[in-house]
C-alpha cells in the first residue's frame, strides 16, 4: 500500500493507506479524528470540511494521497487542549449556532473559510449565501448564521488568533 | 470506490506518458467530478494521474486581448483574480457560481470543460465567448470542442493546459440553480465582441451546451434584452426531470438570456 | 428567576463537546476487533428472489460470513412489528404483513435488504457483496397510494393491499350540517412524501459477550429502551436483560430515529454468529431508501359554513401510504395523530374522518417530525384559508370567528383542548409581522416584478404524548409515561437518569435548569444521564414533543421524593419534628428558628447514616419517579408567512416569517426558540423544496442530496419568533412542547401565502419554481365567492 504523510493539526503523521483511501476516511479510521463527520456521500452536507493548506474542502472528496505533503487542520486543532475555544467555536456555543452537533465540525471549518474569503464584517445574506456547502437540519440556520457574523467579529478583534497550523 | 494506482507527475509530459501507459488511466484535476462518480462505482480507472504538481498549469492572465486560465486554475482563484475581475467580469462570475464554495476551494476550470457535464457552468462560458481550448497536442475552438453531454473532441492523451477567452466588451453569465445539486438548471452565458454575437446555454439541452442562434440573430440588430422580448426556443431537446420539464427549461432559457442581456448591457 | 433556573437562556452543557470534536456518535464508537456489516439491496421496487449466489463473495479478501435471509429464518429471527393496532370500521384487526430483517422470498421496495456482507472493512464488504448474484423475478410495482388498491398484491394477508379502512366521527350528523350550509369549501391535496435525513447517517455496532452471555448494541436510536424491549420480546434476539442497548450522541431524529430497523437485528444476529463486534453505518444514499419516510397522504377535504363563515362541519377523506411493511408506529400516524387534530383551533360542530392505509413498494413510512398533526394542519389551515377567500372575509378574521374560546373544549375527535388562547398569538404576530403594512409592501413588490402574497397559519398540536389510558384504549401497545430517577450522591452533586433521550434538544442543559432551580444547588452540580439501557430505569424515549412536558413531569415527581426523604435526614440532624422543616434555597430550616442545614450536609448525612437508625429511615438519598401524564398537551400558535414570487420564473422567496407560539412554560427561551426555528425550516421545507418521487418502476428518483432538496441557509430567511402563554393544566410544570411546532405550522403558511401571491389555489407541494410557473401559467383565476 502506497505510504502517505502529512502534517494534521499540527503534527506529522504517516500512514499506508490503499489509494482509494479518502482524507475523511484517513482522519476518522487511521487517525481515530473522529470530529469530522461524514452525513452524505454526494460532496453536498459539508459534515466533512476540513482545512487543507488553510483553505476549506470536502474531505469526503478528497483522496488521502491527495494531502501528501499538506498541512491539514480539523475541528480536533482549532482550540488547543485545555486551552481556549476559537472564538467562531466560542460564537456557535453562546448563539446556539448547534443543536445535534453533526454538522457543527464542517459548519465552524466552513464559517472560518467565510472570514479568510470575505473577512469580519459579514452581512447575513453573504453568511447565508457562503453556507452553501454545508447543510444543517436542526437549527433553520437563523443561529448559525448569527453564531458566524458574531464569530467572525470576535476574531478581528482577538487578532484574529490563527489556530495550530 | 474501486482501487487504482495513483501518480503525481511534475510535468505535462509525464502526466501524458502516464496516460499512454495506462489505458484506463483518468487525469485528476480537483476531483470534484470524478472522485463522487467513483466513490458510486460508476467509473472504474486502472490509475489517476494527479496533476496538481505539474508546474505552470494554474492562473489567470492578460495576454494580448485575452486572458489565459491555467487549466488547474481553482474556481475560487478564478473568480477572485484581479485580471479578470477588472476585464471580463462576467467571465469572472462563472466560476464564482460554481457549486459551493469548498467546491470552488478545490474544483478546477479544465476539470470542469474535460468533463462536460450536461448542466457545468464553464462549458456556457467557453462556448460564449468562444474561448480556445489549449491542450498539450493543439488549440482546439469552443465551438469544436464540446461534442455531446460528457463527450469532447478530446483525444487519448490529450490534456488540457489553459484555456484562451476573448476579451468581450459586453459578457454575462445568468444561472438558474438547480435547487438541490448546485448544478445550472439553465445557465445563459451572452456576449459581445465587435460583430460576434454569442448566446450559449448550458443545463437545459439533452445534448449539453448549445448557442442560440435565432436570439443571436436578433441581438444583431440591437445587443440588448429587448430585442429578444417574448422570444423562447422550442421545447423539443431540452432535458426533462423531475426539477424542469422541457417547456420550463425553455421558457428559462429565454428570461435568463434577457436577465443576462440586461446586466452586460448594465 | 435566577440565571440558570427555569426560563433562563442558560448556554448549552452539550456543546462543549460538540464545538471540539469530541462528540461520540455511533460511529466514532470503536470496539476492538470490529467488523463491518455491509448491505446487499433489492435494486427492484418489488420482485421474487429465485436465488442467492453467495459462494464467490465468500472467498473475497477479508470476508468473514456472508448472511441471508434463509438464515435468519433458520435462526428463528423474528419480524419487525408494528407497536399499535388500528382496526377498520368493520372491527377487523390491521393487516400486519410479515417483515423479516433480510427479505426472504420476495422483495417489496427498492432497497430492501437481502443480504450482509460481514468483513475486516467497509471497503473489502462492499468489493464483495458486488459478487453476490442475487436472480430476481421483477414483479410489477405501485408506488403512489391512490393507485395502490388497484394494484399488485403485495402480501399475500392483505387484499388490495389495505392495511386498514378506518373512521372517526359521525358521518351522519356531518352529511346533515353540510346539507344545511351556505357555502362548502372543497380541495384536493397531496401531503408530499419527505425523506427526514438527520445529517447523522443510521447506524448500529453490536457486540456479543460469550463469557456472559451479553449482546451491546450501540445505535442511533431516539429510544433505546424500546428498541430492547422489541428486539427482546418480538423480535425474539436475546432475553430483555441480556441485551443492552446504547444510544450515545445521536445526530438527529426526527422521527426516522424512534423506528427498530433491520440493520440493528442483522448486526446483533451477526455479532453472536461471527463472534465479533460487527458495526453498519449508513451511506446517505442507503439512508434514502431505508429510512422511514414520512407524510405521503392523498386527501380530499370538505369544509361547510354558514352565511355568516362559521364552521359547521368537516368532512375528510384520508388515503396514507405507509409503504411496502409496517413500520414500529407507523399505524397511529394517520389515524389517532392525524384525525385527532382535524378541529384545529376552532369549533367545530362536527368532523367525519375516513383513512384507508396502504401498501405500496417503497420505504416505510412512519412519524416525520409532527406525524400527522402536520397533514391534519395542512388540511384543515388550506380550507379554513380557502373558505375565507371563497367567501370574502379576511382569512384573520374568518379564523378568529371560529376560535374555540372557552376551555377546557371537547372536540368532536376524542381530543379534549385544556387551555390556550388563540385571540393572543394571532394578535401578536398580525402585530410582529405589520399584516397592516402588507398591501404597501404588496404593490412595491409588483413594481419589481414580484409578486407579494400573505398567508397564515394557526395550528394546533397534541403533545405530551401521552396518558397511557387513553393510548392504550386506541391500540399503542405501551404506555407511554416517562420515569426519572434522581441520585443524590454524598457531596450533594446530583445525577438525574432520564428515560427520554437527547438528540439536540439540550436535555442535559434543561434538566438541569430544572435540578437546579429546585434543589437549590449550581447548574454545575448537576448530570442528566440518558440513552443507555444497563444505567437509566426503563423509559420510552423522545418524540411527540413529550420530554419537557412528560419527561421533566417525571424529575419533578422524584424531585418531590428527593425533597421529603432530605427533610427527614435534616430533622434527625437539626433534632426537629419532620414537619417543621423548611427547604428553600438549598437549606434546610426549621421554622421559627435560625436552626438550618446546607444541602450538602443533609446530603453526606443521608450517606453516613450517623444520626439515625437505619430501622427508621433508610440511609441514601437516591428516588425514583414514573409519571404518567392525564392527558395531551396542546401547544398552539399563529404563524405568518410572507412571500415574494418571480413571476417569471416562479421562483419563491420567503421574506418574512413570524411565529408566534404557546408552548406553556419555557424552560429555556434559546432552546425553545431554536425548536421553533429547526421546525419551520423542515416545513419550508415540505412546502418548497422538498418531496420524495418514485417513478412508475418504483424507483426513487430524488435517491441522494443531488436531487432530494434539503434547505439550505440561502432558502431561508431569518425567523421572528414570539411566546405567548396559558400553562398546560395536565403537568406539574405547565409545560406544552416546542418540538414540532414550525413543522407542523409552516407548509400551510407557506402555501397561502403563495397561493394568496398568485391568485389560484391549484398548487401542490413542494412549490418549487417550476411548480408555481405552471399554476401561473395554467392556474385558473380564484373564483369569488
Amino acid at each position: 500500500m502506497p505510504a502517505v504523510s502529512m502534517t494534521v493539526n499540527g503534527k506529522a503523521v504517516t500512514g499506508d493507506v490503499e489509494a482509494r483511501t479518502l482524507l475523511v476516511q484517513f482522519l476518522r479510521e487511521d487517525l481515530r479524528l473522529t470530529g469530522t463527520h461524514v452525513g452524505c456521500d454526494t460532496s453536498q452536507c459539508g459534515a466533512c470540511v476540513v482545512h487543507i493548506d488553510g483553505i476549506a474542502a470536502k474531505a469526503c472528496t478528497t483522496l488521502a494521497l491527495q494531502c501528501e505533503g499538506a498541512k491539514i487542520l480539523t475541528i480536533e486543532g482549532l482550540a488547543e487542549p485545555n486551552g481556549p475555544l476559537h472564538p467562531m467555536q466560542e460564537a456557535f456555543r453562546e448563539h446556539h449556532g448547534l443543536q445535534c452537533g453533526f454538522c457543527t465540525p464542517g459548519m465552524i471549518m466552513a464559517a472560518l473559510d467565510i472570514v479568510r474569503r470575505r473577512g469580519n464584517d459579514l452581512d447575513e445574506h453573504t453568511i447565508r449565501e457562503q453556507l452553501d456547502g454545508n447543510i444543517c437540519r436542526c437549527t433553520g440556520y437563523h443561529n448559525i448564521v448569527k453564531a458566524i457574523a458574531a464569530g467572525a467579529k470576535a476574531m478581528a478583534k482577538g487578532g484574529a488568533r490563527q489556530a495550530a497550523e | 470506490m474501486y482501487n487504482f494506482t495513483f501518480h503525481r507527475p511534475t510535468t505535462v509530459r509525464q502526466a501524458a506518458g502516464l496516460l499512454a501507459r495506462n489505458p484506463d488511466a483518468k487525469l485528476l484535476a480537483g476531483g470534484h467530478s470524478l472522485l463522487p462518480v467513483m466513490k458510486q462505482r460508476l467509473a472504474q480507472p486502472s490509475a489517476l494521474i494527479d496533476l496538481s504538481l505539474v508546474e505552470g498549469l494554474s492562473g489567470v492572465e492578460q495576454k494580448g486581448r485575452s486572458i489565459v486560465i491555467g487549466a488547474m486554475t481553482r474556481h475560487a482563484d478564478a473568480a477572485n483574480s484581479p485580471v479578470l475581475q477588472q476585464l471580463l467580469p462576467g467571465l469572472a462570475s462563472v466560476p464564482a457560481s460554481v457549486g459551493d464554495p469548498q467546491v470552488r476551494n478545490r474544483g478546477t476550470i479544465g476539470g470542469s470543460i474535460a468533463n462536460n457535464d450536461p448542466n457545468a457552468d464553464y462549458p456556457a462560458a467557453c462556448l460564449g465567448l468562444g474561448a480556445t481550448i489549449i491542450t498539450n497536442k493543439r488549440r482546439i475552438a469552443a465551438d469544436d470542442f464540446f461534442t455531446g453531454m460528457f463527450s469532447t473532441a478530446l483525444e487519448d492523451g490529450e490534456i488540457i493546459t489553459k484555456v484562451s477567452f476573448p476579451i468581450a466588451k459586453k459578457a454575462a453569465y445568468e444561472k438558474f440553480k438547480h435547487p438541490a445539486s448546485g448544478f445550472a438548471l439553465v445557465g445563459v452565458f451572452v456576449s459581445k465582441r465587435g460583430p460576434d454575437i454569442r448566446v450559449a446555454v448550458t443545463g437545459a439541452g439533452a445534448n449539453g451546451v448549445f448557442r442560440v442562434k435565432s436570439f443571436e440573430e436578433a441581438l444583431k440588430k440591437r445587443f440588448a434584452a429587448k430585442s429578444i422580448e417574448g422570444m423562447t426556443i422550442p421545447a423539443n431537446g431540452m432535458n426533462s426531470d423531475i426539477h424542469a420539464s422541457p417547456e420550463y427549461r425553455a421558457h428559462l432559457v429565454g428570461v435568463l438570456a434577457r436577465r443576462a442581456l440586461a446586466k452586460a448591457t448594465a | 428567576m435566577s440565571a440558570t433556573g427555569i426560563g433562563a437562556a442558560v448556554r448549552r452543557k452539550e456543546d462543549l463537546r460538540f464545538i471540539t470534536g469530541r462528540g461520540q456518535y455511533t460511529d466514532d464508537v470503536i470496539r476492538p476487533r470490529e467488523t463491518r456489516a455491509v448491505f446487499v439491496r433489492s435494486p427492484h421496487a418489488h420482485a421474487r428472489i429465485r436465488g442467492i449466489e453467495t459462494s464467490a463473495a465468500k472467498t473475497m479478501p477479508g470476508v468473514i460470513a456472508v448472511l441471508t435471509g434463509a438464515e435468519l429464518a433458520n435462526d428463528k429471527i423474528g419480524n419487525l412489528i408494528c407497536g399499535w393496532m388500528i382496526h377498520s370500521k368493520d372491527g377487523t384487526p390491521m393487516k400486519m404483513a410479515p417483515h423479516p430483517a433480510l427479505a426472504f422470498g420476495k422483495v417489496n421496495h427498492q432497497g430492501d435488504a437481502v443480504a450482509v456482507v460481514i468483513a475486516e472493512t467497509q471497503v473489502q464488504g462492499r468489493d464483495a457483496a458486488e459478487k453476490i448474484k442475487v436472480d430476481y423475478e421483477p414483479l410489477p410495482a405501485v408506488t403512489d397510494p391512490a393507485k395502490a388498491k388497484s394494484g399488485p398484491q403485495i402480501h399475500d394477508l392483505a387484499p388490495k393491499n389495505t392495511i386498514y379502512e378506518w373512521s372517526l366521527g359521525d358521518a351522519k350528523a356531518v352529511d346533515a350540517a353540510f346539507a344545511s350550509a351556505k357555502h362548502v369549501t372543497r380541495l384536493d391535496i397531496v401531503n408530499n412524501r419527505l425523506v427526514p435525513n438527520a445529517i447523522e447517517p443510521r447506524a448500529a455496532l453490536a457486540e456479543y459477550d460469550a463469557g456472559t452471555d451479553q449482546l451491546t448494541l450501540w445505535n442511533t436510536t431516539q429510544n433505546p429502551h424500546v428498541s430492547r424491549l422489541v428486539i427482546a420480546a418480538f423480535v425474539g434476539m436475546a432475553p430483555e436483560h441480556k441485551l443492552r442497548v446504547i444510544a450515545p450522541d445521536v445526530g438527529g431524529g426526527f422521527g426516522s430515529k424512534i423506528f427498530i430497523y433491520p440493520e440493528e437485528v442483522v448486526c446483533l444476529w451477526a455479532a453472536r454468529k461471527v463472534g465479533r463486534p460487527v458495526k453498519w453505518t449508513a451511506d446517505r444514499s442507503e439512508s434514502f431508501v431505508t429510512d422511514a419516510h414520512g407524510r405521503d397522504h392523498v386527501t380530499h377535504a370538505e369544509l361547510a359554513l354558514d352565511a355568516n363563515g362559521k364552521i359547521l362541519a368537516m368532512r375528510v377523506k384520508t388515503i396514507a401510504n405507509l409503504g411496502a411493511y409496517m413500520s414500529t408506529f407507523s399505524s397511529s400516524v394517520p389515524t389517532y395523530l392525524y384525525a385527532t387534530l382535524l378541529s384545529g383551533q376552532y369549533d367545530i360542530p362536527q368532523i367525519y374522518c375516513e383513512v384507508d392505509a396502504v401498501y405500496t413498494n417503497t420505504v416505510p413510512v412512519d412519524a416525520y417530525r409532527g406525524a400527522g398533526r402536520p397533514e391534519a394542519t395542512f388540511v384543515v389551515e388550506r380550507l379554513v384559508e380557502v373558505a375565507a377567500r371563497q367567501m370574502g372575509i379576511e382569512p384573520a378574521d374568518l379564523r378568529k370567528r371560529n376560535f374555540v374560546k372557552s376551555f377546557p373544549h371537547q372536540t368532536p375527535v376524542i381530543m379534549a383542548y385544556d387551555a390556550g388562547d388563540y385571540n393572543a398569538s394571532l394578535k401578536m404576530a398580525l402585530e410582529l409581522a405589520d399584516v397592516r403594512g402588507f398591501n404597501k409592501r404588496k404593490r412595491e413588490a409588483a413594481r419589481h416584478g414580484k409578486l407579494r402574497g400573505l398567508g397564515y397559519s394557526t395550528y394546533i398540536e397534541a403533545c405530551g404524548i401521552a396518558p397511557s389510558q387513553a393510548v392504550g384504549s386506541l391500540g399503542c401497545g405501551v404506555g407511554l409515561w416517562e420515569s426519572a430517577e434522581v441520585r443524590v450522591n454524598p457531596t450533594g452533586s446530583v445525577e438525574v437518569l432520564t428515560g427520554t433521550h437527547a438528540h439536540g434538544q439540550g436535555h442535559e442543559t434543561t434538566f438541569a435548569q430544572l435540578v437546579s432551580e429546585r434543589l437549590g444547588i449550581p447548574f454545575e452540580n448537576v448530570s442528566i444521564v440518558h440513552g443507555d439501557t444497563d444505567k437509566v430505569q426503563f423509559g420510552m424515549g423522545t418524540y411527540g414533543s413529550r420530554s419537557g412536558a412528560v419527561g421533566m413531569s417525571a424529575i419533578v415527581k422524584a424531585l418531590d421524593k428527593i425533597e421529603a426523604k432530605a427533610k427527614k435526614v435534616a430533622a434527625h440532624m437539626l433534632e426537629a419534628a419532620e414537619g417543621d422543616i423548611v427547604f428553600r434555597d438549598g437549606k434546610f430550616t426549621v421554622a421559627g428558628t435560625d436552626k438550618s442545614a446546607a444541602w450538602g450536609d443533609v446530603a453526606l448525612n443521608a450517606y453516613i447514616a450517623h444520626k439515625f437508625a437505619g430501622q427508621e429511615l433508610e440511609p441514601g438519598l437516591k428516588e425514583t419517579s414514573f409519571y404518567d401524564p392525564t392527558n395531551f398537551t396542546f401547544p398552539a400558535g399563529c404563524h405568518i408567512c410572507e412571500v415574494e414570487v418571480d413571476s417569471e420564473t416562479g421562483k419563491t422567496e420567503i421574506v418574512n416569517w413570524t411565529a408566534v407560539d404557546d408552548f406553556g412554560t419555557v424552560v429555556n427561551p434559546m432552546i425553545v426558540e431554536g425548536q421553533v426555528h429547526g421546525g419551520i425550516a423542515q416545513g419550508i421545507g415540505q412546502a418548497l423544496l422538498e418531496g420524495a418521487v418514485y417513478d412508475n418502476d418504483g424507483q426513487l428518483v430524488t435517491g441522494s442530496l443531488m436531487d432530494y432538496c434539503m434547505p439550505h441557509a440561502h432558502d431561508l430567511p431569518s425567523f421572528k419568533v414570539g411566546l405567548t402563554e396559558t400553562k398546560a393544566p395536565s403537568n406539574p410544570l405547565g409545560i406544552k412542547g416546542c418540538g414540532e411546532a414550525g413543522a407542523i405550522a409552516a407548509p400551510a403558511a407557506v402555501i397561502n401565502a403563495i397561493t394568496d401571491a398568485i391568485g389560484s389555489e391549484n398548487l401542490i407541494m413542494p412549490a418549487t419554481a417550476q411548480t408555481v410557473w405552471a399554476a401561473l401559467k395554467n392556474g385558473q383565476p380564484r373564483q369569488a365567492a
